[in-house]
């Protein structure tokens, strides 16, 4: 009930903001030009769509989902009101639930909001729409990841520019260190256990897998305990600097 | 209604609240003075349930704070000391999102709202973004969210500070008509407040209570005057340091 209302609250605070909008919008237009350019989607022939449009996913996410979670706890920090809602007969979690999931919903429709590259790609071929639907599911999950890390970096400070900087930085590593350029550079260099242990940390095979249709366990305890740790360190975080 | 034994709080190797002990009965209005940094904020923030304590054990209503916390919490109504509040929302949306939270809902919640604008003289702002109100305003909007619940326990920490000498006067008259029924803990370091609003007061220094009774008794206690007694039992900087 209580996740409930915080849930509404901060659904409600995002859009009485322009950032949420402008961000939605951002990524939208940036992941459809890079489907475009860079991904070569008239092409490269691929409806599973993992080569020209969900390829960059992680690379958009890991700067602007920070920049949309920046102030989640590091607001209630510097307003105080975190003092107000320590006082309520609410559990923590709630509120740390309540608020993830309302970013969470953020990003689930700035998702939904790029169907029109599903639609051109229906239009122009057959696609299997159990892969397209497994790389939106592998994304999301990127999206939580990514806003889990920024709810607990955010905890920690009342500064959202460090906040952001800070979760940006985490994503980035998360996400360049199972980056195929990178990953191709180290193979290079002959160093094989490095690299399974860096495909096995980064962010990218097990999104990888999902956009392919494959939706492994192993990823799915990637993402899930991730997001869990981090879930689990705010509450920690939070209670002890009452201390 | 408030019973509070032993409390000590410890940041560190400083002792902010060091073994304090208090209780506030209902119809009381428990003035709590002292000078900056005495451990007032501290210990309002321990009653409250916001912090936790070090040591001692705080009652409301006979449930204790660190046991049961959540139902503890559920008796008393809190204006921290900076009135803090969310910009981005209206007064009425603000105390709507707080009285959800104390648990009202439906038509419960809507007379709760409506009754805590009233009280607080909010009706003129109440669809008003709360980021474009006066110091005043917010203050009394703060106000209003620790009412919403008819609460038997108010704890107010600094009330007054910041606002204009009609509004200082509206609130400690407010005080005075709440304490009849709550038992109320209000920390001030206006002095003249503890006549206008109390009836009973403690002097804080250090963590320590260093003075207590009902105004007559300490204006007395300091011959005639309650700024003697209260620099004769409190440090200044210099001598705390």
């Amino acid at each position: 009930m209580n996740t409930w209302t915080i849930f509404k609250r901060e659904l409600t605070s995002y859009f009485t903001q322009p950032t949420a909008y402008a961000i939605v919008v951002i990524f939208g237009f940036l992941s459809t030009l890079l489907a475009f350019t860079l991904g070569n989607f008239w092409g490269i022939g691929d409806a599973s769509l993992y080569g020209s449009f969900f390829r960059f996913h992680p690379l958009l996410l890991m700067i602007l989902v920070p920049a949309v979670s920046m102030r989640q706890w590091s607001d209630e920090h510097s307003t105080g009101t975190i003092e107000l809602l320590g006082t309520f007969p609410i559990k923590l979690r709630s509120a740390i639930l309540g608020k993830f999931f309302a970013s969470a919903l953020i990003w689930f429709v700035a998702l939904l909001l790029t169907f029109p590259i599903v639609s051109a790609v229906t239009y122009l071929g057959e696609p299997d729409s159990g892969t397209i639907l497994s790389g939106y599911i592998g994304s999301f999950l990127v999206c939580c990841t990514f806003l889990a890390i920024t709810t607990l970096v955010s905890s920690f400070t009342r500064d959202q520019v460090v906040a952001l900087i800070a979760s940006v930085a985490i994503c980035c590593v998360l996400t360049i260190c199972g980056w195929e350029p990178v990953i191709n550079e180290i193979r290079r260099s002959g160093s094989g256990q490095a690299v399974d242990i860096m495909t096995q940390l980064g962010i990218y095979s097990h999104f990888f897998d999902t956009t392919l249709g494959l939706i492994r366990m192993t990823s799915l305890l990637y993402f899930l305990g991730l997001i869990a740790v981090c879930l689990v360190g705010t509450n920690m975080v939070l209670k002890s600097q009452r201390a | 209604m408030i019973e509070v034994t032993g409390l000590t709080k410890r940041f560190g190797s400083k002792v902010a609240v060091d073994d304090l002990s208090f209780s506030v009965k209902k119809g009381e209005v428990l003035g709590f003075l002292g000078p900056n940094g005495a451990g007032k904020s501290t210990t309002m923030r321990m009653v409250t349930g916001f912090l936790p304590v070090t040591a001692g054990e705080i009652k409301i209503c006979g449930i204790s704070m660190i046991d049961s916390p959540e139902a503890a919490k559920k008796k008393i109504g809190y204006l921290p000391e900076s009135a803090p509040l969310y910009n981005d929302m209206t007064v009425q949306g603000f105390l709507k999102f707080c009285a959800s939270l104390r648990g009202l809902s439906g038509a419960a919640r809507r007379t709760a709202v409506e009754s805590a604008i009233e009280t607080c003289f909010l009706n003129s702002v109440a669809r008003q973004s709360i980021g474009t109100l006066s110091k005043g305003y917010r203050h009394r909007t703060c106000l209003a969210q620790a009412l919403l619940h008819d609460p038997e326990v108010l704890v107010l920490d600094e009330p007054t500070d910041g606002l204009d000498p009609n509004q200082k006067l509206e609130v400690r008259k407010l005080i005075k008509n709440l304490g009849k029924e709550k038992a109320i803990l209000f920390s001030t370091h206006i002095l003249e407040e503890v006549s206008a609003a109390c009836t009973r007061a403690v002097i804080v220094d250090q963590g320590k209570i260093v003075a207590d009774g009902t105004p007559e008794q300490l204006i007395a206690e300091g011959r005639g005057s309650l700024y003697d007694l209260f620099h004769k039992v409190t440090s200044t900087d210099n001598t705390a340091a």
